[in-house]
């Protein structure tokens, strides 16, 4: 989409050696240590779907609940393990906003962006969010510390303005509560 | 008995803190002897964390609790006592009172991960039902029931399953559309997380009617609560013999596309491939998922099932208006005092349910707008608050209900920009198959940019209007189809929003 693809820096590569929380808190909801890339890891993660009905996406999301992101050089081994062309893991990796090509900061602030945020004062959150943490909507700050991005409705909506913060649900984002998330985001 | 104490494990508990809550209350309730149970939400956000206590008047609710009330509330908590936060019976309060609960009616009372606390309070009756009919019979009742398509488009269930029934093919699918993306909408995330039993019957319902051995849950990945509830519960009814060798349910995650919500990308995605629109024919009872038979529908559509087949057709009928039957859980969201899940037989008024049930804004300001059905859904004055909650009265009024969620916009929501945010989010989320979704929508945008900046205003007025009717017949799907619902309703019910000169006038909010 606009904002994603390989826009994100350089400097994120070098991130890999750091350990990160897990990004988006599907399988464990405590946080989990992110591997370094290792494609002997990826090729066996990949071996576990083969052989399975529509497993691309199943492999993908393991690759990123693994190292925090599906990095190029993962494409090939996806593509061997299921039998497709590179070119169609290649689709379906940029098509889905959640497959991130490198990993993110040390926090992942998901801001909702939707109507029914929007209606409960979401703008103004956004712009407290962008100018708390020095960084855009879709960008990563420049130390690693936090990837600040917008997101479509998390089901909330009558408690927003509503976020994940490394994939944990926090909502009634005004004022004293807006705050101890900026300030946990910078932690 | 031992005595409960309930904190709800709903995303919309949590979020505001209803971990913490159940951990400081853990001790308190441990030194009692009391077990704490994280039900579902009763889905009356604003009182979020609503703890509940069992006492000899039945539960007793507190809310909204904070952790900061912890220490002022466990002393009196264990024998319901008075607290500036005690809202007594949740079952006594008007929000709750004034609901029916056909589909919700568990939902937030019971353990949802017991499977027996979900039989002993009905639950798997309707399976059984359903399984000592024949097929015909089956479908018969619910084509009795006039139960229709609850993810937005509203077509009649029983047809689906009837076409799915009757195509020969040596596998069929049900696949449960839980990709809720719709901002606005939490009924299916609610029901998932409060009530996943309840969906699980449903489908195995399904599948009974038209004869499949597999169905994909397919939820989408901004909801990680409801995806460990549904795992956990299918997990659990494995064990009991609900699911396995005849039928089993695998629960898949979406990633992030909206447009997955439409059920043939929907498909495609379970397929491993992008979620891109599929045209129609073929449709996807007759060849859907790799090309099999498939019966795809939303959560609510099938959670209705088990209703139907134990209560009979009739029972749920009886409810509704016209041609749409039966009860709509109706979500209420945006700048609303009481927020929330509100199920009710169709045929309430939109003013009854943002003002009466709603209780107007949540900052006292007056109403300006509300978005009916999500994104793709109209923006509808306060001059048409008389209009009933019903498939074709919003449509004979350019609207639709969709998936039930109401957004209401306080007088300080500029339309225009609405306008531009529903033509960028199509850009955004658009899965780029066809031309007038792709394209129009960059275009959309651009134009409505220039309305904003007063740039020969009614000349690209006029350009919206037939770009919007460009996408509206030549999209292949509802998503570029129905961005001109938000669009063109925001440029006829507020013109002056549009109107830069106008719009300087104007005090601001």
């Amino acid at each position: 989409m606009w904002w994603r693809g390989n826009q994100l820096s350089g400097h994120c590569r070098s991130l890999f050696a750091f350990n990160r929380r897990r990004l988006s808190g599907i399988r464990n909801p405590v946080t989990k240590t992110l591997t370094k890339w290792d494609p002997e890891i990826a090729a066996e993660i990949a071996r576990r779907h083969a052989g399975k009905e529509g497993a691309l996406l199943p492999l993908l999301h393991d690759l990123m609940h693994e190292f925090g992101c599906v990095p190029d050089a993962a494409v090939p081994i996806a593509a061997e393990a299921l039998n497709l062309s590179r070119a169609e893991v290649h689709g379906v990796v940029s098509f889905y906003h959640d497959f991130r090509r490198e990993p993110a900061g040390k926090h992942l602030v998901q801001l909702c962006r939707a109507e029914a945020c929007q209606a409960r004062g979401g703008d103004a959150a956004a712009a407290r969010c962008e100018a708390a943490l020095g960084v855009a909507f879709g960008e990563t700050r420049a130390d690693g510390q936090v990837t600040l991005e917008p997101i479509y409705c998390l089901g909330l909506c009558a408690s927003g303005p509503a976020a994940l913060l490394d994939g944990a649900p926090v909502a009634r984002l005004k004022g004293e509560r807006l705050e101890r998330l900026l300030a946990e985001a910078q932690r | 008995m031992t005595q409960r104490l309930y904190i709800p494990g709903d995303a919309a508990a949590v979020a505001v803190g209803a971990d913490q809550v159940a951990a400081a209350l853990a001790p308190h309730a441990a030194a009692k002897g009391v077990a704490i149970v994280r039900n579902g939400s009763r889905g009356a956000h604003e009182l979020e964390t609503l703890v509940e206590i069992d006492a000899p008047q039945g539960r007793v609710g507190y809310g909204p609790i904070d952790v900061e009330d912890v220490a002022t509330l466990a002393p009196v908590l264990f024998d319901a006592g008075p607290h500036p936060k005690r809202v007594g019976r949740p079952e006594e309060l008007p929000f709750f009172k004034k609901q029916t609960r056909l589909t919700f009616a568990r939902c937030g009372v019971i353990d949802p991960q017991s499977l027996d606390e979900y039989r002993a309070a009905g639950g798997m009756k309707g399976l059984e039902k359903a399984q000592s009919l024949q097929q015909a019979a089956l479908i018969d009742q619910i084509l009795q029931s006039g139960l229709r398509g609850r993810g937005g488009a509203g077509f009649p269930t029983a047809i689906k399953m009837k076409t799915t029934a009757e195509a020969k093919a040596p596998r069929k699918f049900v696949v449960c559309n839980a990709d809720e993306g719709d901002s606005g909408t939490f009924a299916d995330r609610m029901l998932m997380e409060g009530d996943p039993f309840l969906l699980i019957e449903g489908m195995a319902i399904a599948a009974t009617a038209i004869g499949a051995y597999k169905g994909f849950v397919y939820i989408r990945s901004e909801y990680p609560h409801a995806i460990r509830a549904m795992q956990k519960a299918v997990e659990t009814a494995r064990k009991a013999g609900y699911l396995g060798d005849t039928f089993d349910i695998e629960i898949r995650v979406g990633a992030g596309a909206y447009v997955c919500g439409e059920e043939t990308a929907l498909l495609d995605s379970l397929e491993g491939k992008r979620g891109q629109v599929r045209p129609k024919p073929p449709l996807p009872a007759i060849q859907g998922l790799f090309g099999a038979p498939t019966l795809i529908n939303n959560v609510l559509t099938l959670a209705a099932l088990p209703f139907i087949l134990t209560e009979g057709a009739a029972a749920y009928k009886d409810y509704g208006m016209g041609r749409s039957r039966g009860t709509m859980p109706i979500q209420l969201a945006g700048d609303i005092k009481n927020g929330g899940l509100f199920e009710t037989a169709f045929g309430m008024s939109l003013g009854e349910l943002v003002n009466d049930i709603g209780g107007g804004t949540q900052t006292g300001r007056p109403v300006r707008a509300v978005q009916v059905g999500g994104p793709l859904g109209a923006y509808f004055p306060p001059s048409y608050f008389d209009t009933p909650f019903d498939y074709e009265a919003f449509t004979a009024k350019d609207g639709l209900i969709g998936h039930g969620g109401i957004v209401v916009f306080n007088d300080t929501v500029n339309m225009a920009r609405q306008a531009r945010f529903a033509m960028e989010f199509c850009t955004v989320e658009s899965c780029g198959k066809c031309t007038p979704c792709r394209i129009g929508s960059v275009r959309g945008r651009e134009t409505i940019e220039k309305i904003m900046a007063g740039e020969d205003v009614e000349a690209n007025l006029e350009i919206l209007t037939d770009l919007c009717n460009t996408m509206k017949f030549g999209s292949l799907c509802a998503l570029g189809g129905f961005i001109p619902y938000p669009v063109m309703s925001a440029v006829r019910h507020f013109p002056e929003d549009f109107r830069a000169c106008a719009r300087a006038l104007e005090p601001v909010g």
